[in-house]
């Protein structure tokens, strides 16, 4: 019994982390129709900004690293934030109403990230600083000189693609001096140490032990989700961004400035995941494909729980992340070995990480089914404007 | 840029709004050809023609939904080219949709506060709703609370010209504000624009179907097939202009 309460707070946990990366996915959904293919590598940044943060603190020891994983957690935020808000400027700015391209863009940015992340060095990155300012200042320049002229974007192409290529050759003649050309964090997982505090048990509650780890990622997530709940309803901004979620172009009329709020909502959903993340760096290893296995769960639990709805997301995420380790982890059938023998071949059979996935599935189109608008659809006659 | 008042717009009145040459296309279409059109400030103009003549075009190029291809749009002196609409709101151009685009989801007292957006400062430094808005229309003070699709048709009208007043714009845009709605809220609604123009001076750009409104501006402009086909002070708007250029 035991073991299935805890592996019970396994699939709470889990789900807490779904709870926080499908709510940033739906924020970016719901707000500007644009599917996120590259939420998951948030994830993974995030991850990967929680040991950077981690790195720097190690040497400091004692105290001081006992306090790294809360800066982890707002540096991960932070970064993520700012690398979505930069990618909303950059590329998705460009392809709004054409959620095809966005699709096939994002996904192309979440190849861009991991490959980043398994081979980004020194050198790389002083090269890509490189060629950014330069094609910047070309572009800048070329666009004063040949104001209006019409092979303008053909010029400012081609002096992105020569600067691209000036960049690459710097790095590459960089990579020739040793200590700037090894990668930073590799292909392989990294491990991120969680600090003692969270280490080992909170207490415990009627018997069953309350690992730190999995209590502190299930605050961690009602916290923030409280927080997100409150700043979309309460602050100014919250409200802008659900003007502009509902009628786009009547909020701009009124004198939204719909551009910022594209990027501070982005910034936040891409921020979300982030946190996320660095929640997952206590859960296990991670490594540079982390973002593939999160983003499907994610996409699941908005269908499951309906778009912008946070009741649905909350049950949806942790209905997934239960059914996952529960089920997946096959403990059930420690718990309780006496299953009559139908229920227990069943739950044998479905009994792996993948095929307790193919159950979620199954299950969540047997649903849709009945309810194809999710749990909790919305009703009433403002719905249908 | 000199301008050549038109014998219609009387002399010794500053333009709020001038319009020269304004041409605008849907893809391939050629919706608007060559429209002029100048709102005196403080006047409220009319501007009609059957449906799909290209009215709601015109007023979607001016609050900057629309660009056009060619002409020119000041307000206040100042061009308007390639300015978002939210500027333009800013500037002090209040539009009141034809489809009416309360936010469906947000109660009424939030459609109102994003009303005042378009003031200095926006929202974050203006949260205090003006109680001229519940004088004028004292259905929206009841639903506070609701939420702004729940409302009738009517109802949301009053619920977009106040919003776009809490604005204080010194140009208020209408399209069709009495459209599929019932004759004794058309009342109310003209009452309310004619009070509100009284009290702010601000100057009215109405498109409208509605006679009776029609005729409470001070000039008309009358539009057939994108272009301006007439104009005039309203007192020369005879039957003859009417059943040509309003009437089915």
């Amino acid at each position: 019994m035991e073991l299935f309460f805890s592996q019970l707070l396994d699939g709470l946990s889990i789900g807490s982390v779904l709870l926080l990366a499908a709510t940033g996915l739906a924020i970016v959904f719901g707000l500007m129709g644009v599917i996120n293919l590259a939420h998951g590598e948030f994830l993974m940044l995030g991850a990967y900004v929680t040991f950077v943060v981690q790195g720097i603190f190690k040497p400091m020891g004692g105290i001081l690293f006992e306090l790294y994983f809360p800066i982890a957690l707002v540096a991960s935020f932070v970064v993520t934030a700012l690398v979505g808000a930069l990618l909303e400027r950059t590329l998705i700015r460009q392809l709004y109403g054409r959620p095809l391209e966005t699709l096939l863009a994002t996904w192309g940015v979440s190849l861009v990230l991991i490959q980043l992340v398994r081979s980004v060095s020194t050198a790389m990155l002083i090269g890509i600083l490189v060629a950014i300012a330069l094609g910047w200042f070309a572009a800048k320049m070329l666009r004063t000189r040949f104001e209006e002229k019409l092979f303008l974007p053909y010029i400012v192409g081609l002096s992105w693609i020569g600067s691209s290529l000036i960049g690459i050759a710097f790095a590459s003649w960089l990579s020739n001096i040793r200590p700037l050309a090894s990668a930073w964090f590799g292909p392989r997982n990294i491990d991120v140490t969680a600090p003692k505090w969270l280490q080992g048990s909170w207490g415990k509650i009627a018997g069953i032990e309350l690992p730190g780890i999995r209590i502190f990622i299930i605050l961690l997530s009602a916290i923030l989700l409280l927080a997100t709940f409150w700043f979309l309803n309460k602050s100014v901004w919250g409200l802008r961004m659900r003007a502009v979620t509902q009628n786009r172009q009547m909020s701009n009329c009124l004198g939204i400035p719909t551009d910022k709020v594209d990027c501070i909502t982005f910034a936040l959903g891409s921020g979300l995941a982030g946190v996320a993340g660095a929640a997952i760096t206590l859960l296990g290893s991670v490594g540079p494909n982390l973002g593939a296995a999160y983003i499907v769960s994610c996409f699941m639990v908005i269908v499951l729980g309906g778009v912008g709805n946070l009741l649905g997301t909350v049950l949806a995420s942790f209905l997934l992340g239960i059914i996952q380790s529960v089920i997946g982890s096959g403990s059930l059938l420690i718990v309780f070995p006496n299953l009559p023998g139908s229920v227990k071949g069943f739950v044998e059979f479905f009994a792996t990480t993948s095929m307790s996935l193919v159950l979620v599935f199954i299950f969540i189109i047997a649903f849709l089914q009945f309810r194809p608008n999710g749990m909790f659809p919305q009703k009433g006659r403002s719905v249908e404007n | 840029m000199t301008l050549s008042a038109p014998a219609a717009t009387p002399t010794g009145h500053k333009d709020v709004l001038t319009v020269s040459g304004l041409n605008v296309y849907y893809g391939e279409s050629h919706i608007l050809r060559n429209v002029d059109l100048h709102i005196p400030e403080g006047e409220m103009v009319c501007l009609i023609g059957r449906n799909g003549v290209g009215k709601t075009t015109f007023l979607k190029t001016i609050i900057g939904l629309l660009q056009q291809k060619s002409g020119t749009v000041h307000f206040e002196g100042t061009s308007l080219l390639a300015q978002p609409p939210y500027q333009r709101a800013r500037t002090g151009i209040g539009y009141v949709s034809q489809g009416r685009d309360i936010i469906p989801q947000l109660t009424v007292k939030e459609n109102l506060l994003l009303g005042m957006e378009a003031l200095p400062g926006g929202i974050s430094k203006n949260r205090r709703i003006d109680p001229i808005i519940f004088d004028l229309f004292p259905i929206l003070e009841k639903f506070l609370g609701r939420k702004g699709g729940d409302l009738s048709g009517g109802q949301q009208q009053q619920l977009a010209i106040a919003r776009a007043m809490l604005g204080r714009p010194k140009l208020l845009l209408l399209d069709e504000p009495t459209e599929g709605i019932q004759p004794s809220i058309i009342l109310d609604i003209e009452r309310a624009v004619q009070r509100i123009m009284k009290e702010t001076g601000i100057s009215v750009l109405l498109v409208e179907q509605h006679l009776h409104f029609v005729r409470q501006a001070s000039f008309y402009y009358a539009m057939q097939r994108g272009g301006i086909v007439a104009s005039g002070p309203i007192s020369t708007l005879s039957d003859a202009i009417v059943s040509e250029f309003l009437t089915v």
